[in-house]
């Protein structure tokens, strides 16, 4: 599945929790293809994707698109992670 | 394109442990006089970070107790690099994750130069020793080697990170 996480300039809190996400799919055995987007492209970006991870504040921004979003509050925390994955794969 | 280490990323100059800030604006431009004093900045980038959070609100505040200042690629941006203010008084942001005692300054030419210190950076945030230790650990050398503790020897020989330029 192709994962997209979006933070608001897409090179600095996003690639953080791009590599987060990895090791949460790796973990739950998810083939997963993850990419980085800013909030300005990620409508674009999300078309092609199957989730978007990203912050609630962000999520707000982010109302009207048909591609499902988890919401992650600590993008350090891989558990919390691995359990926004397994909602939204499951 | 040169691959950024920790000791290049984060200079000496670019710490400001264990300091005071009056708001979230204010430990912004502590982040910002980090990025400034080891040259990877100019004033103009602080004012850029603290506009993305004007903009998209406190969503750099990644972690409880920690925030992730950055803009984009600018022109205020003279090479890859990064800040780490350590606040005595933890200051809220407006965030689920709030009050915030770390403040990361991350400035970037481009998309991948920072990947290596971005992995050494959410590996010990992910791991709640190290996490932990952050917030005690009493130098610049001290925190980088809790970044990555393979690269204790070198991130203490080039103190001042400067020497490459």
């Amino acid at each position: 599945m192709n994962i997209t996480c979006v933070c608001g300039m897409g090179i600095g809190t996003s690639m953080l929790l791009k590599m987060n996400v990895e090791q949460a799919a790796s973990s739950l055995g998810l083939d997963a293809e993850v990419s980085t987007a800013d909030i300005g492209t990620a409508k674009g970006a999300a078309q092609s994707a199957d989730l978007i991870i990203t912050s609630a504040e962000l999520a707000e921004e982010l109302t009207g698109l048909s591609t499902p979003i988890a919401v992650v509050h600590n993008f350090t925390d891989v558990s919390e992670i691995e359990a926004a994955l397994k909602e939204k794969t499951q | 394109m040169a691959v950024l280490t920790l000791s290049t990323a984060l200079p000496d100059t670019s710490f400001r442990l264990d300091v005071e800030a009056a708001d979230w604006r204010d430990a912004l431009r502590l982040a910002g006089e980090g990025l400034i004093a080891s040259g990877v900045a100019t004033p103009t980038y602080t004012e850029e970070m603290i506009a993305a959070v004007e903009e998209h609100g406190p969503y750099i505040v990644i972690a409880p107790g920690l925030a992730l200042a950055h803009s984009r690629p600018s022109p205020a941006v003279l090479r890859t690099g990064m800040s780490w203010v350590r606040l005595v008084h933890p200051v809220d942001f407006g965030s689920p994750n709030d009050p915030v005692r770390h403040i990361i300054g991350l400035a970037a030419k481009g998309e991948q130069e920072h990947l290596d210190v971005m992995a050494a950076l959410a590996r010990a945030l992910s791991d709640p020793v190290s996490r932990s230790e952050l917030d005690r650990v009493p130098t610049p050398a001290a925190l980088r080697a809790l970044l990555d503790p393979d690269s204790t020897n070198t991130t203490t020989e080039t103190s001042t990170g400067l020497e490459e330029e």
